[in-house]
């Protein structure tokens, strides 16, 4: 996994073992993105009692597989008095944000495609992003199911991230720097997720309502908007939409890991522990939850509108600004604050 | 070579936005490239080295402000040939504008006191979020403040505007809900047998 050896000024040696590392991170991910459909499927049919799709393959492991080919052999519709080149670009969006982010993401201690300085506020800035691939969806359908879809999307997401953004400025005061790998590195005494509990529950409920998830689904909401701002796509297109959900839950509990879970650090740093490769690591605290995603899924009913943004703005951001304030101040009252220089 | 060539990508994208933001016939079109050149300033940003205020471009503008302005055109209903028809008359206030818009970059390039030269930005290895945090929370402070202010009236101006206390709207009080309790709502009756 170690690619960092590789240091030279040939300049197309450097694209090449970027386009490596890409391959390494990407070709994983879109299986695990499969995995998680099936994963969510079995889960899902466990906690009610279900079986959950077995038939396809052992434990119906070539569950994904099928849908796949199912997806690509539908016919791709265009609705008459669409947006035609914006309704083709939203999936095509979606898909592509939930895949750049991961280009930051620190997999062990060297392993990271890109590693810059600002990358906190880069995953921010790409999960602020994801907004789009919604409204323009919902909007070149030209249809009143997915265009109200996109309109519920859009301020729903927009609430949400307020309260992101003051969880993830109270983990910065611990921090000091915006990179990543800081964040992790950090974390090596006592993970985030111990003296910054209450923003921890507060983050994971804040991505469960920007990757509309339920009980946060309303965008969807089957019962009245029938799919929401997907109800018009078809074929590869409503793949794409759906993979780039997935990934983007993947990539959300990628981030609750690296800021509360200590990222690629062992549980506990002695012997047993710590010959887990930090990958490994990673990947076991995203699954971690991963699984609380599906289960909030099976056990909670769906809040309705006015509740959701009651939530959002009224509970999560007084409350994180509050502890923001708190942090800051025990931060400076015990002379804690981070050195920056 | 490689870095001049994708300055001129990035400008070239962002310039034909501009234009794109104004002839597009479609408003909500209009508003998709507008997002498109705040996205590619964004990455002329970080050309510069300055990858704080790129990455603050794009969460500000493009996740936040972009995204109000696209719910608002496309909750409206726009009349465009009413707008096309008094396009003209603005045409010599647009380009006084323009002209004094540009009059200022050229001072600009072409002056020697420009804020902050290259140089000083560039050279040390501070990250310049370090940079900006340590000038913006120290010697610009009030105006810092003064200009979080503004906002502040702004927003409740805005909210003050649109506020209207209508009479039987029915509403959830989770607080009320709470404070709730058995006794002040279910009384128990004790009914007596063989009496009407």
């Amino acid at each position: 996994m170690d690619l960092t050896f590789i240091t030279t000024n040939n300049s197309i040696l450097i694209v090449l073992v970027s386009l490596l590392k890409i391959l390494i991170v990407l070709l994983p991910l879109l299986l695990f993105v499969a995995y998680l459909t099936l994963a969510e499927r079995r889960i899902i049919g466990f906690m009610q009692l279900r079986k959950g799709p077995n038939v396809v393959g052992i434990f119906g492991l070539l569950q994904p597989w099928a849908d796949a080919l199912k997806l690509l052999s539908k016919e791709t519709i265009l609705p008459t008095g669409s947006s035609k080149i914006v309704f083709v670009i939203a999936p095509m969006l979606t898909f592509i944000l939930s895949m750049v982010a991961w280009s930051v993401i620190p997999f062990s201690e060297t392993f990271v495609i890109s590693d810059i300085n600002v990358g906190i506020l880069y995953l921010f800035a790409i999960s602020s992003l994801g907004v789009y691939g919604v409204i323009m969806a919902g909007w070149a359908s030209n249809s009143k199911y997915a265009f109200l879809g996109a309109l519920r999307s859009a301020a729903q997401m927009v609430s949400y991230e307020v309260s992101i953004g003051f969880v993830i400025v109270s983990v910065l005061l611990c921090v000091g720097s915006l990179n990543l790998g800081d964040i992790i590195e950090a974390q090596r005494n006592l993970w985030f997720a111990i003296p910054l509990f209450p923003m921890f529950i507060v983050f994971f409920i804040s991505t469960l309502a920007e990757t509309n998830r339920a009980p946060f689904d309303l965008p969807e909401g089957e019962s009245e908007l029938v799919a929401g701002y997907m109800v018009e796509y078809s074929s590869m297109s409503f793949a794409l939409f759906f993979l780039g959900e997935y990934a983007n839950m993947i990539l959300m509990s990628a981030m609750t890991s690296v800021l509360f879970l200590g990222g690629w650090l062992p549980l506990f740093d002695i012997a047993p522990f710590n010959y887990i490769p930090g990958p490994i690591w990673l990947m076991l605290k995203i699954s971690l939850c991963l699984f609380v995603f599906l289960w909030v899924r099976a056990t909670t009913p769906r809040y309705r509108y006015d509740q959701l943004m009651r939530l959002g703005w009224k509970v999560f951001l007084p409350f994180s600004l509050f502890w923001l304030v708190l942090t800051a101040g025990f931060l400076v009252y015990t002379g804690n604050t981070p050195n920056l220089y | 070579m490689i870095i001049s060539l994708f300055f001129y990508l990035f400008s070239f994208i962002i310039v034909s936005c501009a234009v794109m933001v104004i002839s597009s016939r479609n408003p909500v079109h209009s508003v998709l490239f507008l997002i498109l050149a705040f996205f590619n300033s964004g990455a002329l940003f970080v050309m510069l080295g300055a990858e704080f205020l790129a990455m603050m471009l794009v969460i500000v503008y493009v996740g936040a402000v972009a995204v109000l302005f696209l719910f608002v055109v496309m909750m409206l209903n726009i009349n465009y040939s009413q707008i096309k028809d008094g396009f003209q008359k603005y045409y010599p206030i647009g380009s006084l504008i323009g002209l004094i818009l540009f009059i200022e970059i050229i001072l600009m390039i072409n002056g020697d006191n420009v804020l902050v030269s290259q140089k000083d930005s560039l050279t040390n290895n501070v990250p310049n979020t370090h940079q900006i945090g340590a000038i913006l929370y120290t010697d610009y402070i009030y105006i810092f403040q003064i200009s979080g202010l503004i906002l502040l009236v702004a927003m409740v101006g805005a909210i003050t505007l649109t506020l209207r206390d209508r009479p039987g709207v029915k509403k959830q009080n989770i607080i009320d809900q709470n404070a709730r309790k058995v006794s002040d709502v279910i009384t128990i009756v004790k009914v007596k047998k063989n009496e009407t």
